[in-house]
């Protein structure tokens, strides 16, 4: 009990306020409101096609990238209450401050030191000094320095499945960002590299409040402190993780998590 | 009775029948699939056996001019004048003019080319690159004749009015009209390239909170590095084998030079000149053009290996 109560009262680093998102005709998001919390692991359940990621996805604006998207209400992110849909906001501005781990590994062909430098040379960073600094740093807390610094300058494509993941974490801290989205970052690993990479989401939200989007439920219990579940474009159930898996108050939630349904 | 077992006696004998026949319809089939076999690989022969006859040719010609010119004066000598009286068989000199125009329209064409393929595959929008690209590769459809004469009679008077000294044919003028004619090849493969980038690495890129720009510098043409090179061979390629450009605008008098505001002959427009001209058959002067041929020939080839080692060397795996 004494865990929830501070729990309940930790800060929220983002709001979702009356979100609606269309991509063209296709209403998909229907007026989502939940807070995300600082420097807690957020999980998004719901079966395919509920719009989790596409609400994740909201975020960093990624919907931008494509013609005929619509977004409606607000993404407030804290503590300067800047509204992340904000027209006026650049995108660009948004992920300099949110970064993204997607489902499948996606490293550049580069090198992996280049891989994990790749948004400090896109911000203008050219001290080499820095550069270096900040690759380790990175590299250490995605857990893979140990095992790639005697080879930094081998391609990121050369690693396995569960490293290249890993090296798209430390690609996506070195920037310091303020939240990472991971977007089902499990799917495409083996049960041993899903074990690592579960293990390092842990251990980041120390320093970064951190959002997943997730199909596997024992996934959610086992990494979040919260969890949203989504069905038909629709928040149902925001909760403690906790709460949600041993008392969730809606029918709907209950049926998805013991696998009635889903 | 009897029709009763002739009926039963049917299925009887005609299930040892049936074996032969399968194994009738399996030899069959066999002479079906050796045909077939025999009619692709003739089809595969053609183009081997052609390659082959060609070269057979080049060379076996080409011996017999050095019969006469020793390969040290052929590759050495600093003028060409096979028709003189004082002949002289430096392929240097077309040399020259083959590797001056061919620079002057890579030049125009490589950065252009790649400028429009990248604008193409990540700035415009679908509806631009639909109606631009055909139009686009419109320009590669054009026959080389017709740009001959637009460098004769557009290019090189507007190159006059701007460099009053620049006489009536030059290796600059037909160089450049070159380099427009090869931009779409390099361009349209060089997008090919670019587009089959998956989307998941540009997104992984602005996802880093990079620009459009910094995209496409970034990820998306270094991801796209073997197919941008194989459009580049192409276009090299193109540049030193393209003949009527050449024969129209740069005017046809070998000249050893790397200076492009010269007029100048190159291997291709002079093989035109010798195979068009009035020198009889078998004269050593006829037999120059097949070690010219040979010449261009080599050249090519060492771009195709070049070419094919960039493919490999660079594909990236995605």
């Amino acid at each position: 009990m004494m865990t929830t109560a501070t729990e309940v009262r930790s800060q929220a680093k983002a709001e979702v306020q009356n979100l609606n998102f269309h991509y063209g005709a296709f209403h998909a998001l229907k007026g989502i409101n939940m807070p995300v919390h600082e420097k807690k692991v957020t999980a998004l359940i719901g079966p395919s096609g509920c719009g989790k990621s596409t609400l994740l996805r909201c975020f960093n604006r990624m919907h931008d990238l494509y013609p005929g998207n619509r977004y409606e209400g607000k993404i407030l992110l804290h503590p300067d209450n800047t509204n992340l849909l904000d027209d006026d906001v650049d995108p660009i501005e948004v992920r300099m401050r949110i970064s993204m781990v997607f489902q499948k590994p996606n490293p550049f062909p580069k090198s992996i030191y280049e891989n994990v430098a790749y948004g400090l040379r896109v911000r203008g960073e050219k001290r080499r000094s820095v550069i270096d600094e900040r690759v380790e740093q990175a590299l250490r807390g995605a857990a893979l320095w140990d095992e790639v610094k005697h080879r930094l300058n081998e391609l990121g494509a050369n690693l396995s499945g569960g490293q290249q993941q890993r090296l798209c974490i430390a690609r996506a801290l070195a920037t310091d960002p303020e939240i990472i989205l991971f977007d089902e970052p499990t799917s495409a690993l083996d049960p041993i590299a899903t074990a690592s990479i579960e293990e390092l989401v842990t251990e980041l939200k120390d320093k970064v409040t951190i959002l997943i989007v997730t199909h596997n439920m024992q996934q959610a219990a086992r990494v979040s402190d919260y969890t949203a579940y989504m069905y038909m474009g629709e928040l149902v159930e925001f909760g403690l993780t906790d709460q949600i898996f041993i008392k969730p108050q809606k029918k709907e939630t209950e049926d998805y998590i013991t696998g009635r349904f889903g | 009775m009897t029709a009763n077992a002739q009926t039963m006696s049917v299925p009887m004998t005609s299930a040892p029948d049936s074996v032969s026949d399968r194994l009738r319809k399996r030899a069959s089939r066999h002479m079906k699939e050796r045909v077939i076999e025999f009619i692709l690989f003739s089809a595969a022969s053609i183009s081997v056996l052609t390659t082959a006859a060609i070269v057979y040719i080049l060379v076996s010609e080409s011996l017999t001019l050095f019969e006469h010119v020793s390969l040290w004066d052929f590759l050495t000598d600093t003028q060409w004048t096979p028709l003189f009286d004082d002949a002289h068989y430096g392929i240097m000199v077309l040399l020259s003019g083959t590797l001056t125009s061919s620079f002057v329209a890579l030049a125009v064409a490589l950065p252009l080319g790649t400028i429009i393929a990248i604008w193409l595959s990540e700035f415009a929008s679908f509806r631009t690159r639909e109606i631009a690209k055909p139009i686009l590769e419109l320009l590669g459809g054009v026959p080389t004749i017709i740009y001959g004469y637009f460098a004769l009679m557009v290019v090189t008077p507007a190159l006059q009015y701007l460099f009053p000294e620049l006489p009536g044919f030059s290796l600059l003028s037909a160089g450049l009209v070159m380099g427009i004619m090869i931009i779409p090849y390099v361009s349209s493969l060089s997008e090919d390239a670019m587009r089959a980038v998956p989307m998941s690495l540009r997104e992984g890129s602005y996802a880093m909170g990079a620009t459009r720009l910094q995209t496409a510098l970034r990820t998306v043409v270094p991801a796209a590095t073997s197919g941008i090179a194989s459009a580049y061979i192409l276009g090299i390629s193109r540049a030193v084998g393209e003949t009527m450009i050449l024969a129209v605008a740069a005017g046809m008098q070998p000249n050893l030079t790397f200076n492009p505001a010269e007029p100048g002959a190159t291997i291709t427009s002079y093989i035109v000149q010798v195979a068009l001209g009035d020198l009889p058959h078998g004269s050593i002067g006829y037999q120059t053009i097949f070690a010219a041929g040979l010449t261009l020939m080599l050249m090519t080839l060492c771009f195709n290996l070049l070419g094919y080692y960039m493919r490999k060397r660079f594909r990236e795996v995605y």
